[in-house]
């Protein structure tokens, strides 16, 4: 037999969503499972600060102290592989297999970063600028190496500051929207959410004199067996700045695939779900950036709702709603402000590399219909990446969305997939 | 969606993409023949999709036999057309035997091999675990069939398909419903005056020809990230065709391939009469440990992507392949199980001969729609 735990409401990924769910459902009495394939709570954003491998930003001591003091079992390290059968779903911690079962469910999954292919994007020194952070957060010597921060969104004055504050010099950032953009969008915290704004003076302060470029975007990463340097324009011109690392990052991606293995219906690339956060599968709930990329302050709201709604508790659900509402006009602004323009779906060549994992180029993807037809044609997404990847870029580039979705969400191990062993 | 081709008249209409439409498709163009393919869905998106694409020489019956033999041959013959990204390998096989009984066994297939022409070295235990190092010890030995390949099924049918739109197949995005007075029924409505209609729509032919004989048999398949572990041969324990043929409703057998990509694709499990396609984790645990017990170094490997497959069978094992005995006009072209991507060109080459009235290249008899006797 499989190992079994069962809980009335479960609750997967502890981001500040799925804690903030948690211990909402739990106030209202529920019995919680919250379960996270990380090894402590956190999520994306404190991730590290459970333990104190790093400071915690605010608001997380809170949150952490709250979900010490409530009724939360927690099962980290756990990964939902896939679907077992109706309430029943698996996963897997190192080499052994464990069924969940629950009563209500709550998804919390949060969201990855955007990454969109360009000549170079391959080269060794390209990478994420999430990953980078978490690269030097783990240990990556950066001291004294020249970062081009590169894409758009909010993230990237962040990942700058962070990578500056570790003695990385930031050799430019390159912000795809347009200085007029974000003008408008600063003028609109300044009234309307004051704490932001005054969070954005303190993130512009930490990268003082760093070269920001806004309403300009990449061309190419360059280099032989590693990038030196980068190529921008702001659509007239191109700049060449040489750097030892390029972190990009443009913008988030809903990790939606437990959702659609569910069946939960999905629109405009984020979970659908009610005024209670419930989705179409009756007693499956979404909250964070499932649900559309938003910010901390909305994936708490969000899972505050989800948390009250998910045990039947609509009045203290309904208590956060105009908070959400606040903080949701703040993210639909955000969308606004850093949409994607679309010189970012013209700059591959033929040869450009789309699909890493089985060296899929451009050129050789123009012809397909959809996702699955460039995959039989071409593999294209089949590789141990399962299309994470390259599977949001293609949709920018091609407008497909069809996405397989087979199991497991998540490599994992073979033999956690063969629990329990021969006897 | 405009309807090209429809509205003439063709000499045969192919129903159905797969690798054994496409295979057919291409043999009579080759011919000359005028060609309809209707594909409802994309070429290659079937069960094509979901196999493990090993070309494989089999000898469960006679006839299997020839029929593997004789196709594994052309594929061969024939690597050259394909491109690059049909990722023809010629990975060999190796049949592992786990004691005694199964290395006398091993050994009279090697025997039956080489009297037909077909390369196979016995490896002693010694040999074998030169030739696969990070298999477990303990084994009897295994039997190497060198001239076995491997390929990637999905593009090498559109390769096929591709070749014959270049001598003038032409392709409807349409289902074919039935065939009536020389006239094939497409699901939309159009007519298509054709002298033959050959089935290779796999799954469906289950729904519109239900007194066939076909039933199905479900399938695992899993794949691993990029690992150091080193496998070189497509490795099979011989028990396999115990497996693959044997009276249990549910079997698994270890069978592992070596893709380029350093990745090892893992299979293989069956259950007859399953349709469901979504993955059974109990099934797919038994295949992962079969799986570990034969190459230890795999538990600590990750997988990437589970998916599962329809095989249409039968029940002597062999596909159906002649006229039907009821339907002027129709040709069977299905059911080949766990074979036919292997067996795609065998077919084609049969099928065309029947068309013609040609000799067929091998016996047809054995895979004659009318051996199972009129239906009631
Ligand atoms: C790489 C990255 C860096 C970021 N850095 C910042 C930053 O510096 N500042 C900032 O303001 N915002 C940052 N964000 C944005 C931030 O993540 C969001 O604003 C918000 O915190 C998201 O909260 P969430 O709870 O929805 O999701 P997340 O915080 O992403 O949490 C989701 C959790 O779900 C878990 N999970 C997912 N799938 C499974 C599964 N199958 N099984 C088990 N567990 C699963 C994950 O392990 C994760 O812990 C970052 C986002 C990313 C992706
Ligand atoms: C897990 C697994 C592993 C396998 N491994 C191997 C292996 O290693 N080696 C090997 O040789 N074989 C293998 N096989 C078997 C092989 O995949 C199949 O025998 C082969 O793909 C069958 O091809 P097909 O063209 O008959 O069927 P399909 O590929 O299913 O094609 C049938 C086509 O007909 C279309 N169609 C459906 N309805 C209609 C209609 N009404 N009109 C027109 N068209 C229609 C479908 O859309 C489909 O494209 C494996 C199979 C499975 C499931």
């Amino acid at each position: 037999m499989v190992d079994l735990i069962e809980a009335r409401v479960v609750v997967i990924g502890s981001g500040p969503a799925g804690i903030a769910a948690a211990c909402a459902a739990a106030e209202s009495g529920g019995r919680v499972l919250l379960v996270d394939g990380q090894s402590e709570p956190g999520g994306a954003i404190w991730r590290g600060a459970w333990t104190g491998r790093v400071p915690a930003a605010d608001p997380a001591p809170v949150w952490f102290d709250r979900l010490r003091r409530a009724p939360v079992e927690t099962a980290f390290d756990t990964t939902i592989v896939g679907r077992v059968g109706p309430h029943r779903l698996l996963a897997a911690r190192e080499h052994r297999s464990i069924e969940i079962r629950y009563d209500r469910l709550i998804l919390a999954t949060g969201a990855r970063e955007l990454l969109l292919p360009f000549p170079g994007w391959t080269l060794p020194g390209v990478v994420g600028a999430g990953a980078l952070q978490l690269l030097v957060k783990n240990g990556l010597p950066i001291a004294g190496a020249r970062v081009a921060v590169v894409g758009s969104g909010p993230l990237l004055p962040a990942v700058a500051a962070s990578l500056r504050a570790r003695g990385a010099s930031i050799a430019v950032l390159i912000e795809q929207a347009s200085w007029r953009a974000l003008a408008r969008f600063a003028g609109h915290l300044m009234v309307g959410h004051f704490s932001k704004f005054r969070q954005a003076l303190a993130l512009k302060r930490a990268i003082r004199g760093t070269a920001y470029r806004a309403g300009c975007w990449p061309r190419a990463a360059v280099g032989e067996d590693r990038v030196r340097s980068i190529v921008f324009t702001d659509g007239v011109h191109l700049r060449e700045e040489p750097c030892d690392w390029v972190a990009c990052g443009f913008g988030l991606v809903p990790n939606l695939e437990l959702a659609a293995m569910l069946g939960c219906g999905i629109r405009d690339g984020r979970l659908t779900v009610d005024d209670h956060q419930e989705s179409t599968q009756e007693g499956v709930f979404g909250a964070g950036e499932l649900c559309g990329v938003g910010g901390v302050d909305l994936a708490l709201a969000l899972g505050r709702i989800a948390g009250h709604a998910s045990v039947g508790d609509r009045v203290r659900a309904e208590r956060w709603m105009s908070l959400r509402d606040k903080h949701r006009r703040l993210a639909t602004r955000l969308e606004h402000t850093f949409r994607l323009r679309s010189e970012l779906e013209r700059l591959c060549e033929p040869e450009t590399i789309v699909c890493r994992c089985e060296d899929v180029p451009f050129g050789s993807l123009r012809g397909a219909a959809s996702a699955r037809d460039a995959k039989l044609a071409t593999r294209c997404g089949m590789g141990p990446c399962q299309g994470r990847i390259c599977g949001p870029a293609t949709e920018r580039l091609f407008g497909w969305t069809d996405r397989s979705g087979r199991p497991p969400l998540v490599p994992i191990r073979l033999d956690a997939l063969a629990d329990p062993p021969d006897s | 969606m405009s309807r090209p081709g429809v509205g003439r008249s063709y000499d045969v209409v192919i129903a159905g993409a797969g690798m054994v439409g496409a295979a057919c498709a291409e043999a009579a163009a080759r011919e000359g023949l005028r060609v309809l393919v209707v594909e409802p869905d994309l070429c290659g998106g079937g069960a094509t999709a979901a196999g493990m694409g090993h070309l494989v020489v089999m000898d469960d019956s006679p006839a299997q036999f020839e029929l593997t033999r004789y196709s594994c041959a052309r594929w061969k013959e024939r690597r050259d057309e394909f491109p690059e990204q049909v990722e023809f390998r010629e990975t060999g096989t190796i049949w592992i035997a786990a004691d005694e009984d199964e290395a006398v066994a091993a050994r009279k297939k090697g025997d039956l091999f080489r009297a037909h022409g077909v390369a196979a070295e016995w490896l002693d235990p010694p040999t074998l675990a030169e030739c696969e190092p990070d298999l477990a010890p303990g084994f009897a030995g295994g039997l190497l069939v060198a001239g076995d390949a491997a390929i990637y099924p999905p593009r090498a049918a559109q390769s096929l398909l591709e070749r014959a739109q270049d001598r003038g197949a032409r392709v409807v995005r349409d289902a074919v419903v039935g065939m009536k007075d020389r006239e094939v029924l497409l699901r939309a409505g159009g007519r298509v005056p054709a002298a033959a209609c050959v089935v290779a729509s796999g799954e469906a032919a289950r729904h519109w020809l239900p007194e066939l004989p076909l039933g199905v048999k479900k399938g695992h398949l899993l794949i691993t990230d990029r690992t150091a572990h080193r496998v070189r041969h497509q490795l099979v324990e011989l028990g396999y065709s115990r497996s693959a043929h044997g009276d249990e409703l549910e079997s698994v057998a270890f069978n592992a391939q070596p893709r380029g990509t350093r990745q090892i694709l893992l299979g293989s499990s069956r259950q007859v009469g399953v349709t469901t396609r979504d993955v059974d984790w109990p099934i797919l645990r038994r295949m992962v440990r079969r799986g570990i017990r034969f190459l230890p170094g795999l538990a600590t490997i990750m997988a990437t992507r589970v998916w599962t497959g329809l095989r249409q069978s039968t029940p002597d094992s062999l596909p159906l392949i002649g006229e039907d005995a009821r339907r002027p006009g129709v040709i069977l072209a299905t059911g080949h199980e766990g074979l036919g991507v292997t067996t795609s060109l065998g077919t084609a080459d049969l099928v065309v001969s029947i068309m013609l009235g040609r000799a067929p290249p091998i016996r047809a008899e054995p895979f004659r729609p009318s051996r199972f006797g009129s239906p009631p």
